[in-house]
Parts: C-alpha cells; structure tokens; sequence
C-alpha cells in the first residue's frame, strides 16, 4: 500500500524534497502549493524539478541535508537534519535537543 | 466493459455508462448526508476517466505530487511477520519506501498502554532521530473505550445504554474522557520531550464523540504547554458517532458532524494537520465510494485552514476493505484525491 501511494501520488521523501515540505506542513501550517513554494525558494530550485529524484540527489548532496544513498563522510540522520533546520530556517525538535545536550 | 471492484474488493465488470451513474450517485449521496457543494460536470468526468482507463495503475501529473503522512508505521512491518525492531522499520519508510513522514507507535497503538512504559518508548525515540532524516511522528490512539469496565474503572456506557441508563452513562463518559485527556497529554509530552517532531491522535472519535472532545481538549492543552508542538489528528469515521449526545466544543454539538465541520473543531483547539476519513460501503461498487468520498474530501479540504491529508487505506478513501488492497483501486483513490479532492496530502 505504501509502495502503491507513493508511485501514484507521493512527493518522494529523502529522494526528492517530500521531507523537506511536509516539516513546512507540521511545524508553520502551510498547506501543499505554499510548502512547495516555500522549500523551492530555499533550494533554489523549480517547483516542477521537486519530485524529480535525479535532480534533487544532487541539490540534496550540495546542501548536505541527506540523500537517499548517502556516502561515506556525507551528512546522516542527525547531522543532515542540523543543515535542514539552518536552511529552510526553521525549528527541528530533535535539533533543539541535540544542541541543548551536546553545546 | 471495464473491469473495476466492489467496495470488498471483489472484481466486476461495469460499462462506461454505469461507472459515471455510479460515481454521480456516489456524489449525491455525500451532498445528502454531509450537506455539501456537488461535483462539477469537469470533475465527475475527470473522475469516470480515471475509473475507466484499461491500465492497471496510474499516476498524478508531474507537479501534482503531495505529502504522504502514515500512521502506526514502526509496527506495521512487524505485522508481516517480519522479524524486525521499530528503527529499522521507521529506516525503511524513509529510505526504501520514500516515505514523507514516519512514526514511531507501540504495538498496543493506544495512549493509555504506553503510560508505564513511557520511559522506553522514550528512548526508542530519541535513539531514532538520531538515525533518521524524516520528520518522526509519535502516534497512538485516544481510545476512550479502554477506560470503561472491564479494562478501567468506569462503569461500561455500552451497558447502560440498552439498560436506559442514559444519565449513568454520561457521567462515565465524562469521567473517561478526563482520564483520556491526562493520558494524552501525558505520553506526548514526554514524546515531544525527547524530541519527536510531531504527535498524532490516530482514530480518534472510535468511541464517539467523547473521544473527539478528549484529543481536541488534550490538544489544547499541549498547544499551551508546548507552543511549538505539531499535532496531526487522524479521523475514525467519517460521521462523529453521539454516543453521549449532549456534549458540545466551542458552542458547536460534536455529535454528528462531518469531516469539512470537524476540521474547523480540529483548528480551533490548535491541530495542524487534519486527517479525515470516509468511510467505503461494502456493498456498493468503488466508482459509488469514490465519487462521495471526493466530494466529501474536497469539501473538508476547502473549508480548512490548515493541511488536510485524507486517509486512504483499507476500508477507507475510496480503497477495498481488504487486507491486501489492489493497486488498481489504491492508485486510482490517491490520484483522485490529490487531483480533484484538493487534498495537502493523504
């Protein structure tokens, strides 16, 4: 079913930007055009490129907020989400946390 | 002839004709009941195409794409007898399955059981966004009816009623639902404490409309404590079942109400992101239950102010009420909720 969904109508996830405007969703309440908007303006990029996996594995490698096949010495879990929460300017929970425990 | 199904998944053969009677009569049917706009004529067409292409699967257009929230997802893997621990599980949502979002739930999936285990479940999270890029629901289910007898300590409203108890069980629901409420709060608290992005009351309204005012009143109090805390707020049913009848949110009576009035209930106590449900009749084809649950969909979507993500799984959003839902049905559902149904997600 999962599988299902994302073909037909998914985003992407980690393989394009389906991450990236869903925690526009979540934590600033924007619905779906205005998410888009938002996170293409950040990446630079257009809204139409947003779901396309071969243009945003190398946007995603450049900003370093994880990619679905990352390599060795490119940012993972935490650290990606370090550059996610600094590049679309907003607050990551998890983030928050890990520079309370850590600074 | 086209080969389509039941609303049990079951496959028939319908002609073009038939499967635009049907939709359009599935469209009647939510505006009777939930009293909304009808489709327009573009839309029921769009909607006859999409039923009637010969292609097993089909997709958005490009552009069209949304987000993709799913509930219970740490434990469904586990489901299919897959030997696996939650992290893993939740890794593959993200990087097999692409998933948008995650979460992480307990087996039991209900506020109340995680209570003594709350410490655990802590750690699994915090252990999990440390691994993981995707925003990381924690999710479970208000599920008011796990505080009456036998499993609480209220007597059972389930009993009293057919007694004609009505005053009895009133009062229990109402002694249930503070009990709810302290739960949910406490367990996302606790959760977002140790850095969840986000937490789902999952099914709420299973037990009524306590059920609803308990996750609405449990938000509420979360959005005071915690500001910055993202709720999502998944539906049961599509219709607020009065199982006590008399009990009201803001001025507005919860019993009865569909998914484009329980979203403006949902913004006022401060969700962020809506999930409402319709429901699939079994016995009618799955052009009938596509064709009311766009309608209804669409217009919880254009009433809302906040994202709206349908759910669409077994049983509900226009797919079978299987156990294995056919990527035929499935496919075409989430096209036609994220084309016409104006969905933010699903």
């Amino acid at each position: 079913m999962v599988i299902s969904h994302a073909l037909a109508s998914g985003m992407g996830g980690v393989r394009t930007t389906g991450d990236l405007v869903a925690r526009l969703q979540m934590s600033e309440g924007m619905r779906i055009e205005e998410a888009k908007e938002y996170v293409a303006d950040k990446l630079d990029v257009d809204i139409a490129d947003m779901s396309d996996p071969v243009i945003m594995d190398e946007v995603r490698k450049e900003y370093g907020i994880g990619r679905v096949q990352p390599a060795a010495g490119e940012p993972k879990g935490m650290e990606a989400k370090m550059n996610i929460a600094e590049l679309l300017d907003i607050k990551i929970n998890s983030v928050e946390n890990f520079k309370d425990k850590t600074s | 002839m086209v080969q389509t199904r039941m609303g049990d998944g079951m496959k028939i053969e319908m002609s073009e004709d038939e499967i635009r009677e049907d939709i359009v009569r599935g469209v009647e049917d939510a505006v009777d009941r939930a009293k909304i706009d009808t489709l327009p004529q573009e839309e029921i067409d769009y909607l006859t195409d999409l039923y009637t292409r010969p292609s097993k699967f089909v997709s958005v257009e490009p552009g069209n794409e949304v987000v993709l929230t799913f509930d219970e997802g740490s434990v469904k893997l586990k489901r299919l007898v897959i030997s696996i621990g939650r992290i893993p599980d939740l890794q593959i949502y993200e990087r097999v399955f692409c998933s948008d979002t995650a979460e992480l739930a307990h087996v039991d999936y209900s506020f109340k059981p995680v209570k003594p285990i709350i410490a655990e479940e802590q750690i699994e999270m915090e252990q999990a966004l440390l691994s993981t890029i995707l925003p990381l629901y924690y999710g479970a289910m208000p599920n008011l009816s796990l505080y009456s007898q036998p499993d609480g300590e209220f007597p059972n409203p389930a009993e009293l009623l057919p007694k004609g108890k009505i005053d009895e069980a009133q009062k229990a629901y109402e002694g249930m639902i503070e009990h709810g409420i302290k739960d949910m709060v406490f367990v996302s608290s606790k959760m977002y404490e140790a850095g969840a992005d986000g937490i789902n009351f999952d099914t709420t309204g299973s037990a009524g409309e306590p059920d609803f005012l308990a996750a609405l009143r449990a938000t509420e109090k979360l959005k005071e404590k915690y500001p910055d805390i993202s709720i999502e707020m998944g539906m049961s049913n599509e219709f607020v079942l009065g199982m006590h009848g008399d009990l009201e949110y803001e001025g507005t009576n919860l019993a009865g109400l569909y998914p484009h009035e329980q979203v403006k209930m949902a913004e006022k106590a401060g969700v962020d992101v809506f999930g409402p449900v319709v429901n699939i009749n079994s016995s009618e084809s799955i052009p009938w239950n596509i064709g009311r649950t766009v309608a209804m969909m669409k217009a919880c979507a254009e009433e809302a102010d906040i994202p709206v993500h349908a759910n669409v799984g077994m049983g509900v959003g226009g797919v079978p009420i299987v156990e294995t839902p056919p990527a035929d049905s499935l496919c075409r559902a989430s096209v036609a909720l994220a084309e016409i149904g104006k969905q933010d997600g699903l």
